[in-house]
């Protein structure tokens, strides 16, 4: 069981700047996501779009605040659980929060804070009647692990980066890829559509465009799909595989049954004070929090973080009084024994 | 400039109509949303995720379709050719009296 002070679900910029928030009040943290990788939205969706309205900084690329938020956080030595999306909470008879995930780790804590965003990334099914059916028999959305796959016959279909990585790296495992695309055109790096274009002359890719799988076959498993070409009519593919890479979109998900006042799709919070839920020691912060006037934005959950830190300390030591520090005068001291300060300033005598 | 008419069909096969502003750099998923219809609007309007898919129903000259938009478009699923995303249709005057229906969520 993974033990800490505040057990933070999402890991995105909010949530990844509590750590620091928390780490100034010597708050242990731990993060759950159900991404593979921290930074949320800004890692998932658009790592390379340039965000303009972060303070200080008059043009950011999403990728990179990321990579400065991870950096930042450091010396507060957060854990992950990553790749897992929070599933179930219970409170405990000493009051504190056990959060078990779909993989079944369990995280201990006094306090949650939610702050996952729109919700946990899921990836996208296609709407093919029986795709439900052949899931986890021969229909995967996700490639956890690509050994499956070797000697095997398998049809991707998408268009973007991970449809067209997947494609190039199983060319070298699997006895068959088939890449299944609607367009002429990938939305994908430039030199990754060049390699999966070599790859098919040298006749280690087929690729099928302008077509869309429609159908699945097979009876206890995936046997092969049918696919629409826009102008070759209906084509049959015997596969072993079929992966369905059309990225992934958030969903609220097991959250939404945890008891709390949703609104709009978001968690209802006291913004008048500490951005409690209406399970006392529960938060939400960020974008998935709502309250009158709430605005979506990464600054908002920044500042949402650092005023629920302090509630967090007070709810974890009623008994202390704790005075906020400003980095520039204490420093930061990290639990890896890093410390970093201002330098003393050198007087010298001018006579 | 002054307020467009817009009739947007929701999910349930109810028609909203509502006004919109010509003149706050608005676009089609903005409106949907400031009227608290159920679009998520999930990339924000980058044309990255095709949350705000819609049909367009009138016969209105929309904004040519720029490159990223037709590539959402062709990773998105209930695709017609009808199909645009609302996040990059500005309101314009020329939009009023717009008809559009919501594309289903996936």
């Amino acid at each position: 069981m993974i033990k800490t002070d505040i057990l933070i679900i999402g890991a995105g910029p909010t949530g990844l700047f509590t750590v620091f928030e928390a780490g100034l009040l010597k708050l242990k943290t731990h993060l759950i996501d159900a991404l593979p990788q921290p930074g949320g939205q800004c890692s998932e969706i658009y790592p390379k779009k340039p965000i303009y309205d972060i303070p200080g900084f008059p043009e950011i690329l999403a990728g990179d605040l990321v990579d400065n938020l991870m950096e930042q956080i450091k010396p507060f030595e957060p854990g992950f659980t990553l790749g897992e999306r929070a599933e179930t909470i219970e409170k405990l008879e000493d009051d504190t929060f056990l959060v078990t995930t779909n993989k079944g780790t369990k995280h201990n804590a006094p306090v949650v804070a939610i702050a996952g965003g729109l919700g946990s990334f899921e990836p996208r099914k296609p709407p093919i009647p029986n795709i439900t059916d052949f899931e986890d028999k021969g229909v995967a959305y996700i490639i956890r692990d690509p050994e499956v796959y070797r000697d095997k016959r398998v049809v991707i279909a998408g268009g973007g980066d991970s449809a067209l990585d997947w494609t190039i790296f199983l060319a070298d495992v699997a006895s068959e890829v088939t890449l299944v695309h609607r367009r002429n055109e990938f939305r994908g790096a430039l030199d990754s559509v060049e390699r999966v274009a070599e790859l098919t002359k040298l006749g280690k890719v087929k690729l099928i465009t302008e077509a869309e799988v429609k159908e699945l076959y097979g009876e206890e498993h995936i046997t092969g799909v049918g696919i629409k070409h826009k102008k070759d009519g209906d084509i049959k593919v015997d596969t072993d595989y079929f992966i369905p890479l059309f990225g992934l979109s958030p969903k609220l998900g097991p959250i939404g049954n945890w008891g709390l006042e949703i609104e709009k799709n978001a968690i209802k919070v006291d913004n008048s004070y500490d951005y409690q839920t209406n399970i006392p020691g529960i938060y939400a912060i960020g974008d998935v929090n709502t309250y009158r006037g709430k605005l979506k934005l990464i600054l908002s959950g920044f500042h949402e973080a650092a005023i629920m830190c302090q509630s967090a300390y007070q709810r974890i030591f009623p008994d202390k009084k704790y005075v906020m520090k400003y980095t520039t005068v204490g420093g930061v001291e990290g639990f890896d024994g890093t410390k970093k300060e201002a330098k003393k300033e050198v007087v010298k005598a001018i006579q | 400039m002054s307020d467009i008419t817009i009739k947007i069909k929701d999910r349930e096969g109810v028609v909203h109509e509502v006004q919109a502003p010509t003149d706050m750099a608005m676009n089609l998923m903005e409106v949907c949303k400031a009227y608290e219809l159920p679009v998520e609007g999930t990339c924000g309007g980058m044309a990255m995720c095709a949350s705000c898919q819609c049909y367009v129903l009138s016969d209105h000259q929309l904004p040519e379709m720029g490159q990223d938009e037709d590539l959402m478009l062709a990773e998105a699923f209930y695709v017609e050719d009808n199909s645009r995303l609302g996040c990059q249709i500005p309101i314009t005057q020329e939009l009023d009296g717009l008809e559009i229906e919501l594309a289903p969520e996936s």
